[in-house]
């Protein structure tokens, strides 16, 4: 698959996926998308990444182990549960605030961390499966 | 679409209100504590160092929520906590009520001492697989079926733990332990299709998934076959998930291929969620079918106790014994939930007869503070209660005690075990301790609640169920005393077959434990102190147990923590 042509299309084809992947998850809140459909399109474009440059290039690209990734986002969804207990709500109640950046209305909310959370589960566990993969293939 | 104000004014209707207090994240605290601690865990992964460090406070601090939410339990009655501050039945539900609070508080404690032999007997290897965040993630799950009051969050429990647990089952990745989780998975992926199609149809009968509001609409509902046909289908779900007779194959296929801490943690636990679910649901959610299903019980009962002890009786291999032994707890549990049988005519001669031998017999107080009002269904389910959490504890302790000893035999063949009693006399005297707990001899803690069934089975007009629970008893003895003739008392056979003849890989047996009895004794000696104080002052945990099987049998406290207390 190193064709010269994926292999340098591939490394652009990774940045747009990733931002796309980004912009699915945060518009996930109100209309279709979501963290874990965001965390799908994030772990293919790895793997497109990994087909074409290489196993290692990703793994150094990542720079985290993609379980530690899959684990810093089960880390925010419980860190999103547990927002509820200064609150005294009951527990993953959803708690909003709306800070202006810049002069911009920002909604932060703890369901936006859940959701961030899952798309970290999504694109940690489903790369470490990808690469793994692509790995034994290599030999 | 509505307009905004409309939309608020809903979701404010909707949502409960009012702040709660600190004490009441004790619900969900043990769930929460499992996945923080596993995923910090998993994200030091590396750092095998300090795993041990990290991961021993963290069930510390999970054995503390547990009992903490225990000590409340028994303070202030069943708690829930509802999911986002959505209102019941709609929101999902955490209730915790007596039978929950005392699983889950076993379940910590075993958690706990299996944690600390796992720290000495886990090679490093092992640990940067992943241990210590798959049992983190199998506890999670674990205390979160404990918890839930939502059947289909049941379900997502049970993939949560099943997952943890089918990555400690493959630790170490050796093609017996592969076989071995096949079986494993496929059979208990099935057992979890069933359960989740048998959900399906429940929602589609119900239109509710809370187990309280199902109890309610079930009492109201007409018997047309469906709920029959749902009780069934849930008994041989659960039933599978427990290794209850005619499904309990998978059990000795794959219990033996882990390492032994982690065939403790399952048989000390993971068939006891389907007990739990077992109850859960056949005797709060569906009590009319489960009066007609009593039969059906009651055989599967008998036989999963037969089949348990004459499958140990069978085995030379002390692992394959022991998951044998498991078989058999399990059905002297579905024993005590067979009990309803003649419920109505049997009600008021067991109170008799049992009053007249309480007074009898003042030896027995420990039977005395069940007796006064209760039925034989809720003899029998305490009595069931009982034998499940000694024998959560007692299996994990057997294992572990087996793993010490197989670790300084070189070998868990009888063939090949023996000297131990001169090795080391502390495990031989724990493993004596265990060995007649399981065995239900007294003084220990399986003692009591067999008295309870077999009194209650005489009581329910089962006599015959009774003499089975008797004649179990009889067979695990002789299986125990093999057990401790072989492998303890008499001299180690020959220098030369525990050495490299010994037939097992010496790196699975390798003398970790060795540089520090004293630690590798230490949750031993844990356990054992339960089992011990469970078997000479059993009175505490039998009115625990006895109002956990009142709480169940009749769920008013449990209704009103989800549609009064909690639901303002």
């Amino acid at each position: 698959m190193r064709t010269i042509i994926f292999r340098f299309t591939a490394p652009y084809l990774t940045a747009l996926m990733v931002l796309f992947s980004i912009f699915v998850l945060l518009r996930g809140h109100n209309d279709p998308g979501g963290g874990f459909i965001g965390g799908l399109i994030a772990a293919s474009a790895f793997a497109i990444y990994g087909i074409a440059c290489g196993v290692a290039a990703v793994r150094r690209a990542l720079y985290f182990h993609p379980m530690a990734i899959s684990a810093a986002g089960l880390l925010f969804a419980v860190v999103a549960g547990l927002l509820s207990i200064p609150a005294g709500t009951g527990f993953m109640t959803g708690l909003w605030i709306f800070p202006h950046v810049f002069g911009t209305e920002l909604a932060l909310s703890t369901p936006m961390l859940f959701d961030i959370g899952v798309y970290l589960v999504v694109v940690g566990g489903i790369s470490s499966i990808a690469l793994a993969l692509e790995e034994r293939e290599s030999d | 679409m509505a307009a905004p104000s409309e939309t608020a004014h809903l979701k404010a209707e909707a949502m409960i209100h009012g702040a709660l207090a600190p004490s009441d994240y004790l619900v969900v605290a043990p769930v929460a504590v499992c996945f923080l601690f596993g995923a910090v865990l998993l994200m030091v992964r590396k750092r095998v160092d300090w795993h041990p460090w990290l991961a021993i406070p963290g069930f510390a601090l999970l054995l503390a929520v547990d009992v903490m939410l225990l000590l409340k339990v028994v303070a202030d009655g069943p708690q829930t906590m509802m999911m986002g501050a959505w209102k019941p039945p709609f929101g999902i539900a955490f209730t915790v009520d007596m039978l929950g609070a005392l699983f889950v508080a076993t379940a910590g404690f075993v958690a706990l001492a299996a944690a600390i032999h796992a720290t000495l007997s886990m090679s490093l290897v092992e640990r940067r697989y992943g241990f210590f965040p798959f049992m983190f993630l199998m506890m999670g799950g674990v205390s979160g079926a404990f918890l839930t009051g939502d059947i289909f969050n049941l379900y997502v429990w049970f993939e949560v733990l099943l997952i943890g647990s089918f990555g400690l089952l493959i630790l170490g990745s050796e093609h017996e332990q592969l076989d071995g989780a096949t079986k494993y998975c496929f059979l208990n992926l099935v057992a979890t299709t069933l359960f989740l199609i048998t959900t399906g149809y429940l929602y589609g009968l119900f239109g509710t998934l809370n187990m309280a509001d199902i109890a309610q609409k079930a009492g109201r509902l007409e018997d047309d076959g469906a709920m029959l046909t749902i009780a069934v289908l849930y008994l041989v779900a659960f039933g599978m998930k427990a290794a209850a007779f005619p499904l309990n194959y998978w059990l000795p296929a794959s219990y033996h291929t882990p390492r032994f801490v982690v065939s403790a943690l399952f048989a000390g636990l993971l068939t006891k969620v389907g007990v739990y679910a077992l109850i859960r649901v056949l005797l709060m959610l569906f009590p009319p079918q489960h009066a007609e299903l009593a039969t059906l019980i009651a055989w599967v009962a008998a036989l999963t106790m037969l089949v348990g002890a004459f499958g140990a009786l069978a085995q030379s291999d002390l692992r394959r014994l022991l998951n044998y032994f498991v078989i058999a707890g399990i059905g002297t549990i579905l024993a005590g939930l067979a009990l309803a049988g003649d419920g109505g005519a049997a009600e008021p001669s067991i109170i008799a007869t049992a009053a007249s031998a309480a007074t009898a017999a003042p030896a027995d107080a420990a039977a005395a503070p069940l007796l006064p009002g209760s039925g034989p269904l809720v003899v029998g389910l305490s009595g069931a209660v009982f034998y499940a959490l000694h024998s959560i504890v007692v299996m994990t302790a057997l294992y572990l005690a087996g793993g010490t000893a197989s670790r300084v035999a070189g070998s868990s063949s009888l063939v090949v075990m023996g000297g131990l009693w001169r090795a080391r006399p502390g495990l031989a005297a724990l493993m004596l301790v265990f060995l007649f707990a399981v065995s239900g001899l007294p003084p220990f803690s399986g003692f009591w609640p067999k008295v309870i069934l077999v009194r209650g089975a005489f009581g329910a007009g089962l006599p015959w169920l009774g003499a089975v629970i008797l004649v179990t008893g009889f067979l695990m003895t002789i299986a125990s005393a093999r057990v401790f003739a072989l492998a303890f008392w008499r001299n180690a056979p020959e220098p030369a077959a525990a050495g490299p003849g010994a037939g097992n890989a010496p790196a699975r047996f390798d003398p970790k434990g060795e540089a520090s009895p004293v630690a590798a004794m230490l949750p031993l000696v844990l356990l054992a102190a339960f089992v011990v104080a469970a078997g000479v002052f059993p009175q505490w945990l039998a009115s625990l147990t006895d109002e956990a099987a009142r709480g169940v049998v009749d769920p008013a406290a449990y209704l009103g923590s989800v549609f009064g207390g909690g639901g303002s």
